[in-house]
């Protein structure tokens, strides 16, 4: 079946940080596993380490030991530039503060990762408009990211984050930016995403609301994941 | 690509104050580089149009300009008997003995005086040079104190204008013309009968000798007679290399000066660059953070911010270029350093000129965006998005 296939697993992940001479321990001994088409929301307390894990999950930076098992590729033995090949397939980031490109237009924010595909620009052009039609914002492609609300700028960058077709869609507090009606928004839309489309997504927050969208939920505290819940 | 050059120019677009002072500034040394530039070249054009490739210029041999050179009345008159001359409308041979003094006369709006050449001319001079053509007047009457003079000292001396009279060498010469020669040395000298004006002066001997070939291929056999006869002590050249010579001392003495003031300027336009640059990748650290997440490499950043300084470094070099250029409308004079005289010409620009300035001035935004595009590139993406 495959929605039973297991899409992430993550074994035994200790990531420290470094400050001064002081050596500042995030993550300890974190092992979690996920199947295609989840949708994970990590809570926990500020501090606690959601964010460093994300970054761990989406390539972004390396774990100090430990496994992580994408789609069936460790990407702990990548190098960067691979890794950052691996990302541009495999990630789509949804940001707290959206991370649009000020100077470029909402349908050239989504285009961006594209870039980074040997699309022709006539199918970079459809990819975009499906997306931008996904989340709802086809009558907005010529606007500046300054020109649109904090929730219309929100549901561009998810139009970014989805245009690749990533293998996951990570999510740093999508809706901690942004007022009750726009969050609700937001969230519906990465339900749909979930459902209809089969997104795996993987998204962090501290706001319990948001948190009961996702269909399954862990806990970080002091970098120690609780199961319990 | 298209997307990512858009990226670039709009972020340059987008901070339009800085961009256009630090635009201004590399503007500013690629004006300064470009305008000597053209004004060695608008020097060197107008010495080198001086001379033609048909006419010979002979000189004593030690001699490196009209001014030192000396030539006794014999050897000048076997000069004539020469067959390589060029016979002229007349059925005469066509050579000129001239003589080159300098006497210093009063400038126009302003208190300053100048060297200016005095040419003793013979009855050929004239079809020896077919650019020298007199706008107003007459020709002077050989065997009396008359005189023409260049345009450019009509323009530019005083109480030189038709029908003046000018005070030198113990007589008064009346102008009785002016002459045009173009963007030619000659437009900066006044022409007078060689044989009065030797009388005058005092002088015995010419300056110098000008003859045309019957056939330009003549020179090697001309100059390898003259040469080898003892009877003369000469030297000879073609008169297109005679004045591109004496152009290139002056060339060099500019384009040297141009070069270590552009050096100098262009450092204060790196810094202003880079200064620029580097608060350009302050600024959008969390945007560099994003687009290595989103899969950019490291050279992709570098070369984003990169391309920024060069686009920076080409708006700068358009701005000077256009600046520069206007000058072309402009007629300037300086010191001739092998007569000391006055030479007048305009700066002149060629398509060499606009490719050296384009390319220093892209040169320049490579220099000042190096160094911050390379920390752009060596960010860490996690330290850079937190960066909010
Ligand atoms: N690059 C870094 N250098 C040093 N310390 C870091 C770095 N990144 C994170 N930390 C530290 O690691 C700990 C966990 O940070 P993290 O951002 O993962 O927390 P979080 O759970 O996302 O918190 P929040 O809810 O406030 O976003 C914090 O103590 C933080 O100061
Ligand atoms: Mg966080």
């Amino acid at each position: 079946m495959r929605n039973e296939e297991l899409i992430l697993s993550i074994n035994n992940v200790f990531k420290s940080y470094h400050r001064g001479s002081q050596i500042v321990r995030v993550l300890e001994n974190i092992s979690l596993e996920l199947e295609r088409g989840a949708f994970l929301a990590l809570m926990g307390p500020s501090g606690s380490g959601k964010s460093t894990l994300l970054n761990l999950i989406a390539g972004l930076d390396y774990v100090d030991q430990g496994t992580i098992e994408i789609d069936g590729v460790d990407i702990t033995t990548l190098s960067e530039t691979d890794l950052a090949r691996w990302r541009s397939v495999n990630v789509g980031f949804i940001f707290q503060f959206y991370n649009l490109i000020p100077v470029l237009t909402a349908f050239e924010n989504v285009e961006l990762p594209l870039l980074l595909t040997s699309l022709s620009k006539r199918e970079r052009q459809k990819h975009v408009s499906a997306a931008l039609s996904v989340v709802n914002m086809e009558d907005r492609v010529d606007h500046y990211p300054n020109q649109l609300s904090g929730g219309q700028q929100q549901r561009v960058a998810i139009a970014r984050a989805i245009v690749t077709d990533p293998t996951i869609l990570v999510a740093d507090e999508p809706t901690g930016d942004l007022d009750r009606i726009s969050a609700e928004n937001v969230l519906d839309l990465m339900d749909r995403l979930n459902r209809d489309l089969g997104k795996t997504i993987i998204m962090v927050t501290h706001d319990p609301s948001a948190g009961k969208r996702a269909h399954s939920m862990e806990h970080l505290d002091k970098g120690v994941l609780n199961h319990d819940l | 690509m298209g997307l990512l050059f858009f990226y670039s120019l709009r972020n340059l677009l987008t901070r339009r104050l800085t961009t256009i002072l630090t635009a201004l500034g590399m503007a500013l040394v690629v004006f300064v580089f470009a305008s000597i530039i053209m004004l060695a070249e608008g020097l060197k054009k107008t010495l080198v149009e001086t001379g033609s490739s048909g006419n010979v210029v002979i000189l004593r041999k030690s001699a490196e300009t009209e001014v030192q050179s000396r030539i006794d009345r014999d050897q000048a008159s076997i000069l004539e008997t020469l067959p390589e001359i060029a016979l002229g409308e007349d059925g005469q041979r066509l050579i000129a003995k001239e003589l080159l003094v300098l006497i210093t006369m009063q400038k126009k709006n302003s208190d300053g005086i100048a060297n200016v050449i005095i040419r003793g001319i013979g009855k050929h001079s004239f079809s020896l040079r077919p650019q020298v053509k007199l706008i107003t007047g007459r020709m002077p009457r050989w065997g009396t104190s008359e005189i023409v003079v260049g345009q450019s000292v009509a323009k530019r001396f005083k109480n030189t204008g038709l029908q003046r009279t000018l005070s030198f060498a113990t007589r008064s010469w009346n102008i009785v013309g002016v002459f045009d020669a173009g963007d030619t040395g000659f437009s900066s000298e006044i022409w007078g009968d060689a044989d009065q004006l030797m009388q005058s002066f005092r002088r015995q001997t010419y300056s110098s000798v000008i003859l045309r070939l019957r056939n330009p291929n003549l020179f090697q056999g001309l100059k390898k007679r003259i040469s080898n006869d003892p009877r003369f002590t000469l030297g000879v050249m073609r008169e297109k290399d005679y004045y591109l010579k004496q152009s290139e001392t002056m060339a060099t003495f500019l384009r040297i000066l141009g070069i270590s003031l552009t050096l100098i300027f262009s450092i204060g336009a790196v810094v202003g660059a880079m200064i620029t640059m580097f608060a350009a990748v302050a600024n959008r650290t969390a945007e560099i953070g994003t687009l290595r997440a989103l899969g950019f490499q490291r050279k992709s950043i570098l070369f984003a911010f990169l391309l920024e300084s060069l686009i920076l470094g080409f708006f700068g070099g358009c701005a000077g270029l256009l600046f520069a250029s206007l000058l072309q409308f402009l007629t300037v004079s300086t010191m001739n350093f092998q007569t000391f005289s006055e030479l007048a010409f305009r700066f002149s620009i060629t398509p060499g000129i606009i490719i050296k300035s384009m390319a220093f001035s892209i040169f320049m935004g490579f220099a000042g965006g190096l160094l911050p595009a390379f920390r752009a590139s060596r960010m860490n993406i996690v330290d850079s998005l937190r960066e909010v």
